[in-house]
């Protein structure tokens, strides 16, 4: 897949999904001092172009199986910003009515089956999405985001292997951002080799660089076609870095503080794609700095109408534990 | 109408369902067999031979025979719930779910109240449980109180064919994910009368499957049937025995077990669940917190010894709670 000819609205797209991740997490990390927010907090900042580039080939009928490190996925699928922030407030009119929170935002309506608290636990289900757009008929697929620590996870091979054995419409995308949670790839993936193990279960998975929009987006374009075709599951595997820590308030004493700052200047996704598009002189500057305001506005007010929101009432405790009892 | 063994009722319950609605299908290992072999398809139809022949009737789409992965088994079920199908898989044995638990117990169950009332996960889990056919240890646990436990999750355990089905079509229907427990000691017993076509029976109903006015049996499973024919030896010398099955244990039919045990005064919970936090000590506390006024005796409960299940005939048989337990049980709760 070439995306070099990328039209400009698409462009356009791509950057203001990842600059809107970007805003909405750095602000989290701000508000998070604050005290207001509770409970845990995963950020996915540094690796905004996988979600971008992944999602910019699917619509609201694929459906995606998310992480605990799963607000960027929400975000690029289609959720809106402001239901999310009241969600992370836990507030009334969150995307889940407070009852989810951060790990847990989830958004049926657009193929969004949820971040998860349990590392892994997306292979399995996005292969029974898979499974219900293959009974369908449908040329939907369903993608499984997974990072390097889930990629060890009994699950998720059992998911790679039946994926395979039942010739189900799946992509697995691993984030390798070389921690999972205070350890280090290369020390818990044994072969040191996601995409090759992936490979061994039967499916064809490359590598690519996760903090360049284009090439992930074009390595995901081209394994979501293949799916599409029928051509059964295909993987990536996408290197990017966390800027932050596991959690928020993660002091992260096992990384050097070179990394931390490194990271940033060298693979900043939102670095990269303006460098890569100013290259060609296929966007202009002022383009991208005036999605820059319209997003900053948004959070500004998405975190403004989280706070004013009321928190749920305690009857909803009760509520919706099941359809029918 | 005809004579039915669970067996077929659980049968003809999935063929219902399957020619009604064209979203329900099912999963597991071996539920056609014969994939991947150098004989032919539908080879088993289950270890049961339950699901024989639904291979030929719907289609490999909806009879789906797995890997031995019962993680991917369960999570892709729930993944094809959450989706937009009706799946029924199959754990064969409840034992297993020790290798597979979290997609019930941490997304099924949790995906309605966590997404904020938006989920709807219209799953099936059928799946084996109980002792008393030398299956030993790994192969003959009961455990339905776990489930039962969890929020989310809806827990069924017929004791006969005609419960067996309707319940099971219920299960079906039903847009919560429901756990459905086979004993499989009752498969072939005597069948009963079971109506030919599709009917339900609500969950949340206990069935009383006798009538009577000095003592309450609570009991699910092969204990209804050890408890019925203890109640028919003692009715002749006089005891009245009542004998309540709840047949669904999440939710569960509070109303029906307290009126009884307000009528009889007197309770034994017989149940082969666990010997500590298991299903026997769930009712006795209802009771104790409901209806102590009304009891005229302790209330006893009774249960395998906590250990795990023996292997041995002769060290099974000592394990799993037996007539003479209850005999005894109804005796001191009598003679109080």
């Amino acid at each position: 897949m070439n995306l070099s000819n990328l039209p400009k609205e698409r462009l356009l797209d791509a950057y203001r999904t990842m600059k809107t991740i970007r805003e909405f997490e750095e602000r989290i990390h701000t508000e998070n001092t604050t005290g207001d927010i509770a409970g845990f907090l995963h950020l996915s900042v540094g690796q905004e172009a996988i979600a971008a580039g992944v999602m910019s080939h699917l619509t609201t009928q694929d459906y995606i199986a998310s992480t605990h490190r799963g607000h960027g996925h929400a975000i690029a699928k289609g959720s809106d910003v402001k239901a999310m922030m009241k969600e992370i407030f836990g507030k009334a009119g969150g995307l889940c009515g407070g009852k989810g929170g951060s790990m847990h935002i989830a958004d049926l309506e657009q193929g969004m089956l949820g971040a998860n608290g349990i590392v892994g636990a997306g292979g399995p289900l996005a292969i029974g999405a898979a499974l219900t757009a293959k009974l369908k008929k449908s040329d939907d697929v369903a993608v499984c985001f997974l990072g390097d620590g889930a990629s060890n996870q009994g699950g998720v091979f059992e998911a790679m292997n039946m994926s395979v054995a039942l010739g189900l419409p799946v992509v697995f995308i691993f984030e390798n951002n070389g921690y999972g949670e205070f350890t280090g790839a290369d020390f818990s993936v044994g072969s040191k080799d996601i995409a090759g193990r992936a490979a061994g279960f039967g499916i064809p998975t490359v590598k690519v660089d996760g903090t360049n929009f284009f090439t992930i987006a074009d390595a995901a374009g081209t394994a979501i076609d293949r799916v599409r075709q029928g051509l059964g599951p295909q993987g990536v595997e996408a290197f990017a870095f966390r800027f932050y820590g596991h959690f928020e308030g993660d002091p992260q004493a096992y990384r050097s503080k070179d990394e931390i700052e490194n990271v940033r200047v060298d693979s900043d996704c939102l670095i990269n794609f303006r460098a890569s598009v100013a290259e060609g002189n296929r966007l202009e500057i002022g383009e991208l700095d005036a999605i820059d305001a319209e997003v900053a506005i948004l959070i500004d007010e998405a975190v403004a109408e989280a706070r004013a929101a009321d928190f749920p009432s305690p009857d909803a405790v009760l509520k919706d534990v099941y359809i029918s009892y | 109408m005809a004579i039915k063994t669970i067996r077929q009722a659980i049968g003809e319950a999935l063929r219902l369902e399957m020619a009604r609605d064209e979203h329900v299908f099912i999963m597991g290992e071996d539920v056609a067999g014969g994939r991947g072999g150098t004989g032919v398809l539908d080879a088993a139809g289950g270890v049961l031979g339950i699901t024989k022949d639904l291979l030929e009737e719907f289609g490999e789409d909806r009879v789906i025979d797995t890997p031995i992965s019962e993680t991917a088994i369960l999570g892709c079920a729930v993944g094809a719930a959450v989706s937009g199908s009706r799946p029924v898989a199959e754990l064969m044995f409840n034992d297993f779910m020790g290798v597979c638990f979290d997609p019930l117990l941490n997304q099924a169950a949790k995906f309605r109240y966590m997404f904020g009332g938006k989920a709807e996960t219209p799953l099936v889990v059928r799946t084996m449980y109980g002792a008393g056919i030398r299956a030993a240890a790994q192969h003959s646990q009961t455990l339905y109180h776990m489930f039962t436990s969890v929020p989310g999750l809806k827990c069924v355990c017929p004791s006969n064919a005609y419960d067996a089905k309707g319940l099971l079509i219920q299960a079906i229907r039903d847009n919560d994910p429901v756990v459905f427990l086979e004993h499989k000691a009752l498969y072939d017993i005597p069948g009963v009368e079971t109506p030919d076509e599709a009917y339900t029976i609500p969950f949340g109903e206990a069935n009383f499957v006798r009538d009577g006015t000095d003592i309450t049996i609570v009991a699910m499973g092969l204990m209804v049937h050890i408890a019925s024919g203890v109640a028919e030896e003692l009715a002749k010398s006089g005891v009245s025995v009542e004998i309540v099955d709840p047949r669904t244990t999440s939710p569960l039919d509070t109303d029906s077990i307290l009126e009884s045990v307000e009528k009889t005064g007197r309770l034994v919970v017989m149940d082969e669940s666990a010997a500590r936090c298991g299903f026997a000590h769930d009712i006795a506390a209802l009771v104790a917190d409901r209806a102590f006024g009304s009891l005229k005796a302790p209330i006893k409960t009774i249960t395998p010894p906590h250990t795990p299940v023996p292997f041995s005939p002769a060290l099974e048989d000592a394990w799993l709670p037996g007539p003479e337990d209850l005999v005894k049980a109804i005796t001191a709760v009598m003679e109080y």
